[in-house]
């Protein structure tokens, strides 16, 4: 065989074989993946970018009807709520949908049959549905802080908050996505996920009997939620925010763990 | 240079619930040259694409061993990855993504610099005729330029090895055309060995050096097309197209009835060459030439081949 132009650094395993090209390595690769997966925004925007925001901001409304509005730890928890519920929307929902629908029909053969780490395939989609939903919760935040009364000075908070919950939505949805047998079952599991969120991120927490406070507790968008409230105080208490970002940054990285195994368990089938 | 792939009596068979374990591959063994054009042909549900997506590592076999310049690549594609590149049946992991981006996405996943991967991918659409669609999303495009457009993702960053589930399917001839244009000039400048399926019997005898014909799961024949069809050098193949019923009284209409493949009105049956001219003469003078609209008297093609050997002649394309 005559020369052969491959990318990367090579390894030549048998004398008189063609170098085994390397792949784009871990950082590389997420970049790619990301910017692949960003550019998708055009071909998938109605869902990605609208259907989500508008949802919530219907909500924001709906509950401005009927709710206490002198309670300002209700107020906060709604608009956090509301917030977050974008992040679930499309981070776990449609993340969970996508991947379910990839693995049952093998979508997943493309990266498979790239030399990039599985790592880098689930952080850079992670990172890119984490993205898709920043636009949206920021409006979300916005428009409820205005309808709701609350101070606008922290909202610069929203995109840490959103960048977290995402990377823990999106770990957990491409999870769900992965390890769900069909993609019907993967649909609903991020759909019911999502609706999970919306009641225990909306409704107002100290209003919860004893055992959803539990449940609560347990549900990784809780974090995110409580950290995002936290930000509509006049003075928020920074430390305690760190902290259920913190807890949100934990759960993101067990479900991005956890997902990476999980592709490469679907992968080989 | 030792083969590019040895294939060692793999099987592979899948479990659905509730059902018996279906055995897609069963006890296949090949040797694929380096700077071949190898093919896969066969119906549906031969095996074909579990035996490819073996051949990326994607599929562990239950038995046997796979072995890519010498490294046992079975169940692992991140070895595989770095020689060979793979196109599937549907890429659906890229249907959102333009036809640019996937091109410069998947070079760049492969490891070149995101400058490299925009040249290329600006050569490869230029090459394949994909240059008016760079801006395109993939899903929107038609089957064929899709599939073109997988094609030119499956060639970014060079490969030595390249493996293609039927690339040229729902391609037009000049889709086609640029397709083993692309394939043969890699061939010249590279020795890129090519392992594609096809249904296609005419492409499989014109473009593939080898073919391994698939049945069942089975290799039942590989050889050069060529010296596959020589081993029926000595029958015709007769091909009936009738105007309506013929009358199955006659003998020689029962006769071939007996031994023709029937689709519809056209009856395909294979004979040695003096059994084909007299059977033909028979029908010319008898009844039946009033209901004959067209008759075909052809050497063997792969098709015959196949179905001498027993395969099935449902999904087989001949055009």
């Amino acid at each position: 065989m005559s020369s052969t132009r491959v990318a990367g650094l090579a390894t030549a395993p048998r004398t008189g074989s063609p170098p085994r090209a390397g792949g784009p390595g871990l950082i590389a690769g997420t970049a790619a993946v990301y910017a692949g997966q960003l550019s998708r925004a055009r071909a998938a925007r109605a869902p990605l970018l609208f259907v989500a925001t508008l949802q919530s901001l219907g909500i924001l409304v709906l509950v401005r009807g009927f709710v206490d509005r002198s309670n300002e730890l209700t107020r906060q928890g709604i608009v956090a709520g509301a917030t977050v519920l974008v992040v679930a929307f499309v981070a776990l929902n449609l993340l969970a949908q996508r991947f379910g629908a990839l693995r049952a029909g093998r979508g997943f053969d493309y990266y498979a049959a790239l030399p990039v780490p599985p790592a880098a395939v689930v952080l850079g989609t992670a990172a890119s549905y984490a993205t898709f939903t920043v636009p949206g919760a920021a409006v979300t935040a916005v428009a409820g802080a205005l309808l709701y009364g609350l101070p606008l000075g922290h909202l610069w908070f929203v995109f840490p908050a959103v960048v977290f919950a995402g990377a823990a939505l999106a770990g957990l949805g491409a999870f769900l996505g992965l390890v769900l047998p069909r993609p019907e079952l993967a649909t609903l599991a991020g759909q019911l996920g999502m609706t999970i969120v919306l009641f225990l991120g909306i409704y107002p927490a100290h209003r919860l009997p004893g055992a959803l406070q539990a449940v609560r507790a347990a549900v990784p968008s809780t974090y995110a939620v409580d950290a995002l409230a936290g930000s509509f105080l006049r003075s928020p208490d920074w430390v305690g925010i760190g902290g259920h970002l913190a807890g949100c940054a934990a759960v993101a990285v067990v479900a991005l763990t956890a997902a990476t195994w999980a592709f490469r368990r679907a992968t080989l089938r | 240079m030792d083969a590019s792939y040895e294939v060692r009596g793999v099987t592979r068979s899948y479990r659905a619930r509730g059902r018996d374990a279906v055995l897609a591959v069963d006890r296949v063994d090949l040797d694929i040259g380096p700077g071949e054009v190898f093919g896969l042909l066969g119906p549906n549900g031969a095996g074909k694409t579990t035996l490819v997506r073996m051949l990326m590592g994607l599929a562990p076999p239950d038995t046997g061993s796979i072995k890519l310049f010498g490294t046992d690549i079975a169940g692992r594609p991140q070895l595989a990855s770095g020689w060979a590149a793979y196109l599937a049946q549907d890429e659906l992991a890229l249907d959102e993504l333009t036809v640019g981006r996937a091109v410069e996405t998947t070079g760049r996943l492969r490891g070149l610099s995101r400058r490299a991967a925009l040249t290329e991918t600006a050569e490869l659409l230029d090459e394949l005729g994909l240059t008016d669609l760079a801006g395109r999303t993939l899903r929107r495009l038609s089957g064929g330029q899709r599939r073109l457009a997988g094609v030119a993702t499956a060639l970014a960053a060079r490969r030595p090895v390249l493996v293609l589930d039927e690339p040229t399917t729902g391609l037009d001839p000049t889709g086609r055309r640029a397709v083993w244009l692309a394939l043969e000039r890699r061939r010249a400048e590279s020795g890129t060995t090519v392992v594609l399926v096809t249904h296609n019997v005419l492409e499989a005898e014109t473009v593939l050096d080898r073919v391994a014909v698939l049945d069942r799961g089975r290799v039942i024949a590989c050889d050069s097309p060529g010296r596959l069809k020589a081993a029926l050098s000595s029958e015709v193949r007769l091909d009936l197209i009738w105007r309506h019923d013929p009358p199955r009284e006659d003998a020689t209409v029962l006769q071939l009835a007996a031994g023709a493949v029937i689709a519809g009105r056209r009856w395909s049956t294979r004979l040695a060459q003096s059994e084909a001219g007299a059977a033909l003469a028979a029908l010319l003078a008898g009844p039946a030439f009033e209901a004959l609209d067209d008759f075909t008297l052809a050497t063997p093609s792969l098709e015959d081949v196949y179905l001498s050997l027993g395969g099935r002649d449902d999904d087989l394309e001949r055009v």
